[in-house]
């Protein structure tokens, strides 16, 4: 992250801070399209889709995560050094994890 | 200038420590989540000679209890919307509303672990079943700190100490339960949507 | 030591059961104490007191192995040693000391009045000494941990380890890493939020980023060893199968878990000696440092590459080969950044008017021996021969070169080159070289001959040898060596008492003893309760060097004020601080009966737990501000912030 950033975002926050949070609308938008989604998961398990399962369940999964982080954590909204702690986390936790669990079970057959 | 050494007007950033501090926070969970889902998903298929993580899910019911967790961001972020408008009525009603729905969810996982429980599968039958109480029951402990602290804030609410100027303690706490509640999204789908091993 | 008289006056007013700050020294004033200097000198004093225990530990290791078949200690005791050694260096003394300087200095260098949430820091710091505590306690209370620092499954279980130590190890452990993650935020954010104005991220100290990223290895990496911890605890106290190799347990998960959080560790350790040494070398060369976004840059890069190389400490534990190939590669990769810091230094004292002061010694001792450690670790990475390597004393000579030559030297220049900004004296330069070359000495020949009897095949972790095999020698060496190691130390002790009794009932120092260039040196030795008068404008990195020096017509550096007329006097009076609180003690104190309620009686819990909730909610509820200080418009507000800082934290404890 640079110097730069950090002064330019202090001004996006002084004029963003509490003002341009979503009204109660959007957010009840948002819970019916989680809601959907939720349904459309829990109908995988009725309806076989064969192959597709594993990534249509990912898929959905994701949209889930980042409209939770987005909207209802305010990230969309937030100074971007939010996201980036956020982010960060994340991202070092999938790779180190998945780095970790492919050691466990495909590289160790070599 | 400031001259406090804690005050937040003259921050760097020009966000406030606590919230800073929050995000830094919510990133060191993603790592312990992260090695709890880790070391489930290496053990999931290891059931010895207990019950199959496949065979003893109940996916309609915990389905039921994940939608109650998910709806229980919408009405925290009502509650925050609440606040922050000054209507501290519907602050109260929002914050109550999303301990219950919290509490729902535990009072469903409390039913799941003892159904489980029931059927043979108890903390000490494998590696499988350690790996999944410890998941679900360090998830269920960071919801049940999210109601303890929900009904911290419904209590000082009634006293008459949260008022419209401490809108970032709702929003701080609120960040918290809805990384709770994206850790389940998560655990929802990986643990118990994607087919696992029977025996 | 850091009296001061001229704020005295003005805060001491009685609030409650308690006091406001005091420039006083009383121990009522130590246990409440919310002020980042006094908890930086505590964790200095906690840390050097463990670093004695954890080196009386180590020369007993010693004088077992000095002989062949040797008998101080037996196998069951040499275990529990050895493995207090290393936990108690790395988690008791080298971190803490590290949060010694980060905490006295961060502030300071960027121009703060104290850490974001002064309370916490308390916290962080009574908590560590719990965990301190918890683990000694092990001694006498059942057996000591036994399974190595690493505590390598299913050594660590119930059936290897039937005492209670490795209980004692995993609780203790735990309640350490607490206490570093709530530091590691609470400096983290501290440094991005409190800096002076003008003081741009890359306007700050190398110490200070070298230390931001320290704590953002910790903020990532502590949540790994605690989820490998409850898992350890969780099996031995509740029976859970992670461990148990005969239902399908795995022991490779315990080394992954650790080693994720290990390896960063590992950075943890070296990067505050790296940014202390970053310090010393330029004040010691009257040059600035060389190449500054070069060292800012290839210690991010230390941070974020010291997460992909785990498991170089897994090379022979059956991976497999893909693994094995790619962390060797990851591993060689790893030595470029750091060899640009090395080069770095070395151009920084090159053509510099050096003057060979204590502080310097250390540096340059840290630069010369932090490379035999980081040249053996390339050794390492190349892993066929580290297979012939592993498990032999030549993998412990690396990580001592690293971990005493790149680490303990670098913090022993950090407290000579920092020791009059804390207490307004210098230390002995004399007896501190005096104390440089015994401990160079001492450390050579105690670490070097290691490499030897590596080659020769003698295992690590091993109580005794049998005589014949070529170990008698250099164990021998070895053992004397250690021994002029504790000789050192004694002369640093002697040095400070020394030092402390000369200084006694004289003026404090001068205001720049060694011509520093950051800006902690702006405030007067020692350093004030309040830190700054005025919180300073920063134009240029260096900015206290900049503004003793200017250039003159032939563009050469002369010398444009004296540090007496560029430093304050320390005389603000009416600057608000955050006053003392008993909480963070009181919070800290419930933590180790939770640990031994847990071990030995849960009923022993429910007080832990209820001294904890207690504290919690007094915390929050605390009056945090005299209503008659100055700035009473902020009151609210900061009681709010607090409230929120002890809520968001619950969830962590």
């Amino acid at each position: 992250m640079s110097t730069t950033e950090i002064t330019d975002r202090q001004d996006d926050v002084v004029h963003d801070d509490g003002h341009d949070h979503p009204s109660d609308s959007k957010y009840f938008q948002i819970a019916l399209i989680l809601a959907v989604l939720t349904a459309l998961e829990v109908a995988t398990y009725y309806v076989d889709i064969g192959s597709a399962l594993i990534p249509v369940l990912m898929v959905m999964m994701v949209v889930k995560f980042f409209m939770v982080a987005a909207w209802f954590m305010h990230l969309r909204f937030d100074s971007s050094l939010f996201t980036k702690f956020f982010v960060g986390g994340l991202v070092l936790a999938v790779a180190v994890y998945v780095i970790a669990l492919s050691a466990f079970e495909f590289w160790s057959k070599g | 200038m400031s001259d406090t050494a804690t005050s937040d007007h003259a921050t760097t950033t020009g966000m406030t420590h606590n919230k800073l501090a929050m995000w830094v926070f919510l990133g060191s969970e993603c790592l312990l989540f992260g090695a709890l889902i880790s070391t489930y998903l290496v053990y999931r298929g290891r059931f010895a000679s207990g019950p199959a993580p496949g065979d003893i899910f109940d996916i309609p019911f915990t389905s039921v209890s994940s939608f109650v967790l998910l709806m229980s961001s919408l009405t925290m972020v009502l509650a925050l919307s609440a606040i922050k408008r000054g209507d501290l009525r519907n602050n109260r009603l929002w914050l109550l509303t999303t301990a219950l729905l919290g509490s729902l969810f535990i009072g469903g996982q409390v039913y799941e672990f003892t159904t489980f429980f029931r059927e043979g599968l108890g903390y000490t039958t494998s590696p499988f079943s350690s790996a999944f109480f410890t998941l679900t029951g360090f998830h269920g402990v960071h919801v049940s700190l999210g109601i303890i602290m929900l009904m911290s804030m419904f209590i000082s609410s009634l006293r008459g100490s949260l008022r419209k100027e401490h809108s970032e303690t709702v929003e701080i706490i609120g960040l918290y339960w809805h990384f709770v509640d994206i850790v389940w999204i998560f655990i929802f789908t990986v643990i118990y949507l994607v087919p696992s091993p029977t025996s | 030591m850091t009296a001061t008289t001229t704020v005295e006056d003005v805060v001491d007013q009685p609030l409650g059961v308690y006091t406001r700050p005091t420039g006083g020294n009383g121990w009522r004033d130590w246990i409440t104490t919310v002020d980042h200097k006094k908890i930086g000198i505590l964790y200095g004093v906690a840390a050097l007191f463990f670093f004695v225990v954890g080196g009386i530990e180590a020369l007993l290791i010693r004088l077992q192995l000095a002989t062949p078949n040797g008998t101080v200690l037996g196998a069951d005791m040499y275990n529990q040693v050895f493995t207090m050694h290393g936990v108690t260096m790395i988690f008791l003394a080298a971190m803490p000391l590290s949060a010694a300087f980060a905490n006295y200095l961060i502030p300071l260098q960027i121009g703060a009045r104290d850490v974001a949430f002064p309370r916490l820091n308390a916290l962080s710091f009574w908590a560590f000494l719990a965990g301190g505590i918890v683990l000694n306690l092990s001694w006498v209370m059942g057996g000591a941990p036994d399974g190595g620092w690493f505590g390598y499954a299913p050594n660590t279980g119930i059936v290897f380890s039937p005492s209670p130590g490795m209980d004692f190890y995993a609780l203790g452990l735990q309640i350490t890493g607490v206490a570093s993650l709530m530091s590691s935020i609470n400096l983290t954010v501290t440094v991005l939020n409190m800096r002076a104005p003008g003081m741009t991220l890359f306007r700050m100290p190398v110490f200070t980023w070298m230390m931001l990223v320290t704590q953002l290895l910790l903020v990532f990496a502590m949540p790994v060893i605690a989820v490998a911890l409850f898992l350890l605890t969780f099996s031995r106290l509740f029976g859970a199968r992670f461990f148990d190799p005969s239902v399908g347990g795995d022991a490779l998960l315990w080394q992954h878990l650790f080693w994720i959080f290990g390896h960063p560790e590992v950075y943890i350790l070296i990067l505050p000696s790296f940014g202390i040494i970053s310090e010393v070398i330029p004040t010691f060369s009257r040059k600035p440092i060389f190449g500054y976004p070069f060292m800012v840059f290839s210690g991010i890069a230390i941070g974020f590459m010291g997460w992909g190389v785990w498991a170089h400490h897994m090379f022979v534990s059956g991976i497999g080969p893909i693994s094995v190939a790619a962390f060797s590669l990851s591993t060689m990769f790893i030595a470029v950044p750091t060899g640009v810091k090395i080069l770095n230094w070395m151009a920084t004292m090159w053509g510099g008017r050096i003057k060979f002061s204590a502080p310097m010694l250390f540096a340059v001792g840290v630069v010369s021996m932090f490379t035999i450690g980081g040249l053996s670790g390339v050794t390492h990475a190349i892993s066929p021969a580290d297979t012939q390597q592993t498990d032999t004393y030549y993998i412990v000579a690396h990580f001592h070169y690293v971990i005493f030559g790149g680490i303990v030297f670098g913090l022993f220049a950090g407290l000579y080159f920092w020791w009059p900004k804390v207490f307004g004296h210098m230390l002995s330069d004399g007896v501190g070289k005096v104390n440089f070359w015994v401990m160079l000495v001492g450390f050579n020949l105690t670490f070097g001959p290691m490499h030897v009897l590596g080659l020769q095949g003698m295992s690590r972790r091993i109580d005794s040898y049998s005589p014949g095999f070529g170990f008698e020698l250099w164990n021998m060496v070895s053992t004397i060596g250690s021994f002029l190691i504790a000789l050192s130390i004694a002369i640093f002790v002697v040095n400070v008492i020394m030092s402390a009794m000369k200084a006694r009932g004289q003026a404090p120092c001068g205001p720049d003893p060694w011509d520093a260039r950051s800006l902690e040196w702006l405030t007067p030795n020692p350093t004030p309760v309040h830190n700054f008068d005025e919180v300073p404008v920063v134009e240029s990195l260096d900015e206290f060097w900049h503004r003793k020096y200017g250039t003159d017509d032939d563009g050469r550096v002369v010398r444009v004020a004296s540090a007496e007329e560029v430093c304050e006097d320390g005389s603000a009076v009416g600057v608000h601080l955050p006053p003392p609180s008993f909480w963070p003690i009181v919070f800290a104190s419930g933590l180790p009966f939770i640990a031994l309620g847990l071990i030995f009686n849960l009923w022993l819990t429910v007080p832990g737990g209820l001294l904890v909730v207690m504290a919690i909610y007094a915390w929050i509820f605390e009056p945090v501000d005299d209503p008659d200080a100055a700035h009473g418009d902020h009151d609210d507000h900061e009681g709010d912030e607090a409230a929120a800082d002890t809520i968001e934290e619950a969830p962590v404890v």
